[in-house]
């Protein structure tokens, strides 16, 4: 099972196994994982679930599409790397996939 | 006070549906929403997204689905109280009394919680001192344009909201708009309207830059802006007009003694009650072993919330399971004209 890093801003660090099939948001809110909020359910429709990822990884992803750019603008603190973790499918070549959560959600 | 059978807090589409389900059975509701209109988050996230998952109505959007609901509990008259958010319950006499961020005052023996993931409120600005100037410099949404007459504002945002305003307080005002990236989602001929007043100096937009700090004492004299590489400048500003969207908040529901789960509210199964008799989650709010976040979901949990209410609001009288194809009571309660 691929292997998903999340890691706060305090620098507490989890890694966890997600199923393949689950999104990275899935995976988090199932292992407790503090931080992600997903208050819409992964609809994206509320940028509850938003995670900077890691340089190396944010190329390896595919493209963001226009409508989570959107919900991206209202997250808190947007940076380059941001993504809706509910938009990460996890696939086997996703295993070692680091996210960085932000200070908060909202 | 307001004297009711059941209290529904939330006006989504598992609200308005409760209403009908009460409303068959001859119960009268009374619907608390902190929006200002109805639609929970059907109207508010995703007006215009198309839904697929509605049972016998292949395709509709969130918009379509609230009018068609409202449509639906027309025959009831219910009371929709806007923009008042349920503050505090307690229960007198087997009766719930529920005050509401108004002062208004409810007296009933139910409560329906369909409020979704909580009420709606504006995504604040993140700087530090953002919330010592709020309400004074710095607005989440405007209700009277008179006040920016002649002033520097700064409108921050990249949607529908950020751009209308930006070209309506244009016409009385020196706007500066500011959006994290050069896209914008807001509609396409409004921003084309903008461009054309940065062209005659009219209103300046400034593109991938992010709010950083803002200056002032008592009221706010600039704020500094930053792109991605850390460079920053700084704009004169007298108001600040912040478009983030909405954020949901639990709010004072987690203080009434329920039984939660993270933030959703524990019920069983049976007639979706809580830990307080004649309380009642359904929808999103509510959480049970195989729990789906599912609209359908909040239809089926309404309706058998709604004959415990019955039975609660009605003590007396005998619950009688009916059909709406046969039941010449439903039927008059709908308006029906039976030949």
């Amino acid at each position: 099972m691929p292997k998903i890093t999340y890691i706060e801003q305090s620098g507490n660090k989890k890694t966890i196994e997600v199923d393949k099939g689950l999104t990275v948001m899935e995976g988090a809110v199932q292992n407790n994982i503090p931080g992600i909020d997903a208050d819409c359910g992964g609809g994206m429709a509320c940028a509850t679930c938003h995670v900077y990822v890691k340089e190396e990884w944010f190329n390896k992803l595919p493209k963001v599409e226009d409508g989570e750019q959107d919900m991206i603008d209202m997250a808190f603190e947007p940076k380059k790397n941001s993504r809706l973790s509910c938009q990460i499918l996890v696939t086997e070549e996703l295993d070692g996939l680091i996210v960085t959560t932000p200070l908060k959600q909202t | 006070m307001i004297k009711t059978d059941v209290v529904i807090v939330g006006a989504g589409p598992v609200g308005l549906f409760a209403v009908h389900q009460l409303g068959i059975k001859g119960l009268k509701s009374e619907v608390i929403d902190n929006l200002d209109k109805a639609g929970g988050q059907c109207i508010e996230l995703y007006p215009d997204k198309p839904i697929y998952d509605i049972a016998g109505i292949p395709e509709c959007t969130g918009e379509e689905l609230t009018q068609n609901l409202l449509e639906q509990i027309k025959p009831f008259n219910t009371n929709f109280h806007f923009n008042e958010r349920v503050q505090e319950i307690k229960s007198e006499n087997n009766t719930w009394i529920v005050k509401t961020s108004k002062d208004k005052v409810f007296s009933s023996p139910n409560i329906i919680i369909a409020g979704g993931v909580g009420s709606f409120e504006p995504r604040k600005l993140s700087v530090k001192n953002a919330e010592k100037y709020e309400g004074k410099n710095i607005f989440y949404s405007v209700s009277n344009k008179e006040k920016f007459k002649d002033k520097k504002i700064s409108i921050f945002g990249g949607g529908d909201s950020a751009l209308d305003w930006t070209l309506e307080l244009s016409k009385i005002s020196n706007v500066t708009l500011i959006h994290r990236r050069d896209k914008f989602r807001g509609a396409p001929h409004t921003l084309n309207e903008i461009k054309k007043l940065e062209k005659d100096g009219k209103v300046s937009i400034k593109t991938q830059y992010q709010l950083s700090s803002i200056e002032g004492d008592n009221s706010i004299k600039s704020i500094n802006i930053k792109d991605d590489k850390g460079k920053e400048i700084a704009i004169e500003t007298d108001y600040i007009l912040s478009f983030f969207g909405l954020i949901m908040k639990l709010g004072p529901i987690t203080d009434w003694g329920l039984n939660m789960d993270n933030k959703t509210i524990k019920v069983n199964t049976e007639n979706f009650e809580t830990n307080k008799k004649g309380i009642f989650a359904i929808g999103d709010i509510c959480t049970y072993p195989g729990k789906l976040k599912l609209i359908l979901s909040g239809f089926h949990e309404g309706a058998l919330a709604s004959v415990e209410c019955f039975k609660r609001a009605r003590p007396n009288e005998k619950y009688r399971f009916e059909f709406t194809t046969s039941s010449k009571d439903i039927q008059a309660r709908l308006g029906v004209k039976t030949k």
